[in-house]
């Protein structure tokens, strides 16, 4: 039966038994609702619960392990070569077309079950081709035998895998049923389960960084396992080339990465500090709800569109200022795009991030302490550089330093606004590529996930995800280091 | 007090037998530094704005070009010798005939109304249709095969023009950069010129770049943005119907139940890193956990959906805690007082009066997750014509499509500057879903947002 069936009948029988315990509960106390420990409802629940999350369950597990167990029961029916490592993948994936096409052939009425059963192996191949399945080669009889296991199994698989269901399903509202009396703590054990699925929730953060943890650790050890760890972190040079012998070596890519932040923090931090100290200490209520939520729109803006705005729009300009035939008659820029070009917009980009954050931290400096200030006779800009700020440098170094850690992970601006030439040198006007920017090239595209020149993705998020978490620790543990607590 | 006398000896000095109202240099000097500072401030935010209406006024100024388009309107002869030369009328004769067979066809409308103008060139007829889309035979046919009654008949069609005659009239093109150009040449444009005069040519509002599919790299101007705004469509379903429940569900753990112990720290500690993954490591994680392992298929908007859905739901439990956190706590203790149970205080009174807050900031979590784009470019969702609009729910969640910031990506990708006018309006349609979006959440907080 189709799992799609299956789960409907499980969910039918759930709503039955939703129905049934609650009518039991009822009757087991002809009706007198204030006689019941739970509420009618809860008996109700219950019983749908016990029909519903065993079955489920088994469901679930057995269709994980159903393919691995027909795998592992398959494998020794094919005599492979040992020494070619893909060769048994490739058995495997034969095998399982075969099976699937036989399957199809049955389902859509062109063989009788016994004809695909006793199919001789020369003509599984014009057979399946005529119904748009294309093998790479004729079946083996090894292989047909193989995959008339693998359909024969799955088969039986698949009856059991009902049977069980079915049966954990019924039995389960068969017990709940049994269960169901007035002294039976229904709401308890529904708010159990309840918990339990909160708690299941919760866990999915925790899920979320293993998952990230692991997908990036797997394949950057197959990527050192072909490509030395030293000359990763310390080659200078940058040139893959998928016909292989390319030099992969982080530094360029991390100088980009380093020198366009760099410039995108020397934009956006005195931009953003100013506006905040003057939005906090000067501004009038109407300014500040008319700028506070402008600036914000800056940060509701997609990334894509910086991206657009530096190739199109701030490239050409700084092209027309420093590049040739320009305003200032220099050719000290080679191209549209260049560190400059990504910097800037960059900057723009993170304009709201640091004046919001700072805003925060400066409104949280006591007004006392201000008044304090003022009432010795200090001017209030004064105030604000002797008293307010340096009261509320932890919080701001912390925000300049997420700032920092949101410009070395941005993807889509350096993608489009920073080129693809990796390049060592100090020009600011020379295009540079980044960490992100070459993640994003090596694995988009028709890469085949073995070679070196792929899974080097892997070691640079890897690298990635190391510096902007140690920057977001660091930046934490800074603003809880040296926090003044005021009450 | 030795600090003061030491410093301020010289301000002592000055004071003696002067009133406290004339100003002195020193005090002129502070008061000019507060001057200045105060202006810093003011400078840093007109920059701030000034960027934000630059960029805000080069997006719509750049973009609402591309909601337009040039058309040409035909005389087309569908002649039934060469549709349908034996006269049968059959449907399935009719749709035998290649795009080919119509291209002579249309060179014929095309040469009559250049006639028609009055207009002398010397540019052969097979040359004059340069003008038009490489698309329109294609155009044609489809309607033809659609009715196949108009055989024989003179239908009056309106065609798209190709990219370069339509970037004429918007001024993307002049004749100095076709001098080098082989598709059209400048005296091409004194026929469009002469087209436009006799009302032939007309520009007018182009629905199929909202609703339309894209196209290939050399027909920029038959390409939309309507297939891949499905594609968002149902990534968003996929954020939206997993996000909601599993964030809620989450934050009621850890606001309301969960114990001070070490496990809860690490799933908050884990949370607040998470806000700060670079978007593009999430695309990693798709790629190798959901396409490699699970073996789900790449480009399909429901992988694109799960991706962003682990990547918003930090957010959103952030902001469902913060409003779980403002529910004051005597409406849990009236609760609890009258006989409900923790479960039922919790999901009968402290949740519906967080709702509003709750659904503000999933809706802000949606936006976001509308305008990401580095994760999709990882599993896949750029690199192909997004051509095809699904139907039915399953092929919309596993057949390949794109998304809007990955379709404006793939313009912004292709060189032709016809492709660059598609891309800046592509960014209008996405900020506008994003407006509306923002003004949803704004006008769900005002009106139901409460103090306590």
């Amino acid at each position: 039966m189709p799992t799609l069936w299956l789960i409907v009948i499980v969910l039918i029988l759930a709503a039955v038994g939703y129905v049934a315990g609650r009518q039991r509960s009822l009757s087991s106390v002809d009706g007198d609702v204030r006689r019941l420990h739970s509420l009618p409802s809860f008996y109700g629940w219950n019983a749908a619960l016990w029909a519903l999350l065993p079955a489920l369950l088994a469901l679930v597990a057995w269709q994980v392990m159903q393919p691995v167990v027909l795998n592992l029961s398959t494998q020794p029916m094919l005599e492979l070569d040992a020494a070619q490592p893909g060769a048994l993948g490739l058995a495997m994936a034969d095998v399982r077309r075969v099976a699937d096409g036989l399957d199809l052939a049955v389902q859509t009425g062109l063989m009788s079950a016994e004809g695909a059963r006793g199919i001789a192996p020369e003509e599984v191949r014009a057979q399946l081709g005529g119904m748009g399945i294309a093998l790479g080669s004729d079946v083996t009889p090894q292989t047909l035998a193989a995959a008339q296991h693998y359909r024969g199994w799955a088969d039986v698989g698949q009856w059991l895998e009902t049977a069980l269901v079915l049966l954990l399903s019924v039995g389960g509202l068969a017990l709940a049923w049994r269960a169901t009396n007035a002294e039976f703590r229904a709401r308890n054990s529904v708010e159990r389960v309840a918990r339990w699925a909160l708690i299941a929730a919760a866990c999915i953060a925790i899920l979320t960084t293993v998952g990230i943890v692991l997908s990036l650790i797997f394949n950057t050890i197959k990527f050192f396992g072909l490509y030395p760890a030293s000359e990763f972190f310390f080659g200078t040079t940058w040139s893959p080339s998928f016909g292989g012998s390319s030099s992969l070596g982080i530094l360029p890519l991390l100088w980009g990465t380093l020198y366009i932040s760099f410039v995108a923090l020397v934009v956006a931090v005195p931009i953003g500090l100013f506006s905040a100290v003057y939005l906090s200490e000067y501004a009038s209520p109407r300014m500040r709800a008319l700028v506070k939520p402008a600036l914000e729109i800056l940060a509701g803006i997609p990334t894509i569109v910086y991206g657009l705005f530096a190739l199109l729009t701030v490239g050409p300009v700084l092209m027309s200022v420093f590049g040739q035939g320009g305003v200032l008659g220099v050719t000290w820029m080679g191209g549209g795009t260049a560190v400059m070009t990504a910097g800037l917009v960059m900057g723009i980009m993170l304009i709201p991030f640091v004046s919001s954050l700072s805003d925060d931290i400066i409104n949280a400096v006591p007004q006392s302490m201000r008044d304090g200030s003022l009432g010795l006779g200090a001017t209030p800009s004064e105030t604000v550089r002797q008293v307010v700020l340096p009261a509320a440098l932890p919080g701001i170094v912390g925000a300049i330093l997420l700032a920092a850690s949101r410009a070395i992970g941005e993807t889509m601006i350096v993608v489009l606004g920073a080129g693809a030439a990796a390049n060592l040198s100090l020009n600011p006007l020379e295009a540079m590529t980044t960490v992100t920017a070459k993640i994003v090239s090596q694995l988009t595209g028709d890469a085949d996930f073995s070679s070196p020149e792929a899974l080097v993705a892997f070691a640079l998020g890897m690298t990635l995800f190391v510096i902007t978490l140690g920057l977001n620790v660091f930046a934490l543990w800074i603003v809880r280091r040296y926090r003044e607590q005021y009450e | 007090m030795t600090d003061f006398t030491s410093a301020g000896g010289e301000a002592v000095e000055l004071r003696r037998g002067q009133s406290l109202l004339t100003v002195d240099r020193k005090t002129r000097r502070r008061n000019a530094a507060e001057g200045r500072f105060k202006v810093y401030g003011l400078i840093a935010i007109s920059i701030a704005l000034v960027m934000l209406v630059i960029l805000l006024v080069t997006i719509v100024v750049r973009g609402i070009p591309a909601f337009t388009q040039t058309f040409v309107s035909l005389d087309v002869p569908l002649r039934a010798e060469v549709l349908d030369p034996d006269g049968t009328g059959d449907p399935e004769v009719i749709r035998g005939v290649m795009t080919f067979g119509y291209a002579p066809l249309i060179e014929e409308a095309l040469a009559d109304a250049v006639a028609e103008t009055g207009v002398q060139t010397e540019i052969d007829a097979a040359a004059l249709v340069q003008m038009l889309s490489s698309g329109v035979a294609a155009d044609i046919r489809d309607r033809v095969q659609e009715n196949p009654e108009l055989v024989g008949e003179t239908v009056t069609i309106e065609v798209l023009a190709s990219s370069r005659a339509d970037g004429y009239f918007k001024g993307r093109v002049t004749r100095e950069s076709l001098e080098r150009d082989r598709n059209l040449s400048p005296a091409h444009l004194d026929v469009l010129d002469a087209m436009r005069d006799a009302g032939i040519v007309s520009i007018h509002f182009n629905w199929d770049f909202v609703w339309g599919a894209d196209a290939s790299e050399s027909r920029p101007e038959e390409a939309g943005i309507g297939v891949a705004m499905i594609g968002s469509f149902f990534m968003m379903l996929v954020v939206l119907v997993l996000s909601l429940p599993i964030g809620v569900a989450a934050s009621i753990y850890l606001e309301e139940f969960a114990p001070k112990n070490r496990f809860t720290d690490l799933i908050e500690v884990n949370i607040s890193n998470l806000a700060a993954v670079p978007s593009i490591v999430f695309g990693i994680l798709g790629l190798a956990a959901f396409i490699q392992f699970a073996g789900l298929p790449q480009s399909a908007p429901l992988v694109g959906g799960l991706v962003l859905t682990l990547m918003t739901l930090p957010t959103i439990i952030i902001s469902t805690r913060a409003s779980l956190k403002a529910v004051p706590p005597s409406i849990r203790d009236a609760a609890l007082g009258v006989g409900a149970s923790k479960m039922q205080s919790v999901f009968h009174h402290v949740l519906p009066l967080a709702m509003p807050g709750i659904l503000t900031g999933t809706i802000i979590g949606l936006a976001q997750a509308l305008g990401e784009t580095a994760p999709l470019l990882l599993i896949g969702m750029v690199g192909f014509i997004a051509s095809n609009r699904p139907d039915g729910l399953a092929e919309g969640l596993l057949s390949p499509n794109s998304a809007m910031p990955a379709q404006i990506y793939e313009w912004a990708k292709r060189a032709d500057p016809a492709y660059y006018e598609r891309a800046w309006g592509g960014i209008i349609v996405l900020l506008l879903f994003l407006l509306a979006m923002n003004l949803i959440a704004i006008l769900l907080r005002r009106r139901f947002e409460r103090r306590w």
